[in-house]
């Protein structure tokens, strides 16, 4: 127990000596999670669109300007045919072509129906579906009003009974973004922090040689791993309060949920992360081996864990995959707690897992980590 | 009881296809400094590693102060000092807290056995706030050395403690064993120069795994089975490969400015033959006469013997 003590004091001794990666720890996250949130924004707005009119009526005027005021959409230009328009959705200036056939304003007045078509651009296809789906819903709008359908047209006489749908966001009123992705982007950060110094550490030992000093001394296998956590342990702690000190003084998120669920769950999950790391650590020979290894798995980590997309909405093996890796269970947990102020009791299953996740990491790589090869 | 005993130590790497380690069996006694001599690549260093309990063997047992390198590996770390071929100190410690740092580990301080490294340290103690990585090459070693003795180990093993340091330094080192060994610790000791044999009490001759002869320097050197004469002549280059063609030479070798010849026929006109079979060969500003064999002789003709031939390498 008093080596480990020692141990522990070189480490923390190394680690301030080093001030750039002790700056960076701290830095990095405090300006990446100001920055991504702010930039990554999945809200689509400024929709471009190109205006083909061949009708030229009040009531095709009425409808363009429906559409403007929408707040969504951005007039790129009127052309007068929609081979000119679809231009420029090839160069890529407009998301979006509308054009207004000729007989608008007749044709609905005379037989309550009219068609207009929508080309939109399918590359970004977020943008593309999104645009659509707002500008029919404009267009169902603009529908309701016009007063020939209400008053009665000449084709269709009664009024169709509508089931009019309104929905209301439980948790994020507005449906911003924002309270989506930076409790997530907190999570990130903090895993890549922690996984690459943990996994670089004991290569880093490795590398120089110091480690062959350690093994020919009676220093024990556990001692020398936790003396390794420990500190990284600490740090990813701090790092973690910084990070939500960042979310409330930002963008005015506070946990709603027991601060101290949060960081109970955060403390579990950085020992299976630091786990993880030095998992790696003990597999590779040099640094450069530790940071591809590490690279591949936080690519995994980043992309599947339901950071962006639904893990609900993956593949079933791809499902399996998200959720055998810690990261997944830990941004669902932090949008939980800082969301939606969900309490242990709602967080048991998985709380009960990050434990499992640290015990089998933790084992696994002590249990790699021969002293004797 | 002996400090260390090897028997019949087998490693091999790469799933037995590389024999690092060949059947050593080797004794050395306490209190003795013992050298482990060969050229890279002679397996020193995987001896080594097995007697530090890092490296398993894949057969055989081995010994260190008495307890076995496999069961006992904890008690034997605790009694050990090792010194890698490569520095491997903390670079990012000052001295200082290196040297504190691995008395800790051995649940020592510095004072406690200061008397021990207290020549070495005074040494390098100007530069005790200076990192280890921002020292010179012998001040390092002179660091390793002192964090490899602070817990007063029984058997100190040193891996090619003199490699890449200069000729003055080295000197100063094996000054420092020699003084080190009067204290009663057991130094086991490689090196791949055969100049520093003669200052090891016994030592091992080892080629390609396998351990040719154990013995005091002295003795190896006064059983050097035949006369060796040392040549010299106008032309070295063209002197050495007519020896080797030649009929009478056994084997003939580059050392400095002389060659170093044994004859096939070893009577007393030895000497007369070959100087006038040189001559006959055109050569001029002859010199021959007989030497003092040394180690390296004695190990390149223990390499040869080894492999059945003296070939015309």
């Amino acid at each position: 127990m008093k080596v480990l003590g020692y141990i522990l004091q070189k480490e923390f001794l190394q680690i301030f000596r080093d001030r750039s990666i002790l700056a960076m720890m701290f830095a990095m996250p405090t300006i990446q999670l100001i920055i991504i949130p702010l930039a990554m924004n999945f809200d689509v707005k400024n929709i471009d669109v190109v205006v083909v009119d061949n009708d030229h009526s009040s009531l095709s005027q009425k409808f363009i300007s429906k559409i403007g005021a929408s707040g969504y959409f951005r007039y790129v230009n009127a052309e007068p045919s929609y081979r000119e328009a679809l231009r420029y959705i090839e160069n890529g200036s407009a998301d979006l072509v509308m054009e207004i056939p000729a007989g608008l304003e007749r044709n609905l007045v005379r037989e309550g129906l009219q068609k207009v078509s929508l080309s939109v651009d399918g590359i970004n296809g977020t943008k593309a579906a999104l645009g659509a789906a707002y500008l029919n819903a404009v267009i169902a709008d603009f529908n309701k009003s016009l007063p020939l359908n209400s008053t009665g047209g000449t084709a269709q006489k009664n009024v169709q009974p509508v089931i009019d749908i309104t929905s209301s966001n439980w948790f994020n009123p507005l449906a911003e973004y924002k309270y989506y992705i930076v409790p997530g982007v907190l999570v990130l950060l903090l895993t890549l922090i922690g996984g690459f110094i943990s996994a670089l550490n004991i290569v880093k030992e490795k590398e120089s040689g110091t480690i062959e000093q350690i093994n020919v001394s009676p220093v024990k296998k556990w001692e020398f791993i936790v003396g390794k956590l420990v500190p990284f342990w600490v740090i990813a702690m701090i790092v973690f309060s910084i990070g939500l000190a960042v979310t409330r003084l930002v963008y005015g998120i506070s946990p709603q949920g027991n601060i101290g669920v949060l960081y109970l769950f955060a403390a579990v999950y950085l020992i299976a992360l630091l786990g993880f790391g030095l998992l790696i650590s003990t597999y590779s020979n040099n640094q450069l081996q530790a940071m591809f290894i590490a690279y591949f798995f936080m690519m995994i980590f980043m992309l599947m864990s339901g950071l962006f997309t639904s893990v609900e909405s993956m593949p079933a093996w791809a499902k399996m995959i998200a959720n055998l890796t810690p990261i997944t269970h830990f941004i669902k947990v932090v949008r939980m707690i800082v969301l939606k102020g969900s309490g242990f009791a709602d967080i048991r299953l998985e709380f009960f897992y990050m434990i499992l996740f640290a015990i089998a990491l933790n084992g696994w790589a002590i249990w790699n980590y021969r002293k004797t090869s | 009881m002996k400090a260390v005993t090897l028997k019949n130590i087998t490693k091999t790497y790469d799933k037995g296809k590389v024999l690092a380690v060949d059947d050593v069996t080797l004794q050395i006694d306490r209190g003795e400094l013992f050298g482990l001599i060969g050229p890279d690549g002679a397996g020193k260093t995987s001896v080594f590693r097995i007697l530090t309990t890092v490296l398993l063997a894949d057969k055989g047992s081995a010994s260190v102060d008495g307890f076995d390198v496999v069961k006992d590996y904890q008690s034997i770390r605790r009694r050990i000092g090792y010194m890698p071929g490569k520095f491997s100190l903390y670079q990012d410690l000052t001295v200082k807290e290196n040297l504190g740092f691995f008395a800790t580990l051995f649940g020592t301080t510095i004072e406690e056995n200061y008397a021990l490294i207290k020549d070495i340290y005074e040494q390098i103690e100007p530069f005790k706030n200076r990192r280890a990585g921002k020292l010179s090459g012998g001040m390092k070693q002179k660091l390793a050395l002192c964090c490899a003795l602070i817990h007063k180990p029984e058997v100190l093993f040193l891996d090619e403690p003199t490699t890449g340091v200069d000729a003055v330094s080295r000197r100063e080192f094996w000054e420092m064993l020699k003084r080190l060994k009067q204290q009663g610790i057991t130094i086991l000791v490689s090196t791949p120069y055969m100049d520093e044999a003669v200052l090891c009490e016994r030592i091992a001759l080892m080629q390609n795994g396998k351990i040719m002869s154990v013995n005091t320097p002295q003795h190896i050197i006064a059983t050097y089975p035949v006369p060796l004469y040392a040549v010299k002549s106008g032309n070295i280059y063209k002197l050495l490969n007519d020896l080797r063609k030649s009929e009478l030479v056994e084997s003939s070798f580059a050392f400095g400015e002389y060659l170093h010849v044994t004859l096939k026929n070893n009577d007393a006109a030895g000497a007369g033959n070959l100087r006038n079979h040189i001559a006959a060969q055109g050569h001029t500003n002859i010199e021959v006469s007989v030497m003092a064999p040394t180690i390296e002789d004695s190990f390149i003709r223990l390499t040869n013997k080894k492999q059945g031939s003296f070939a015309q390498a």
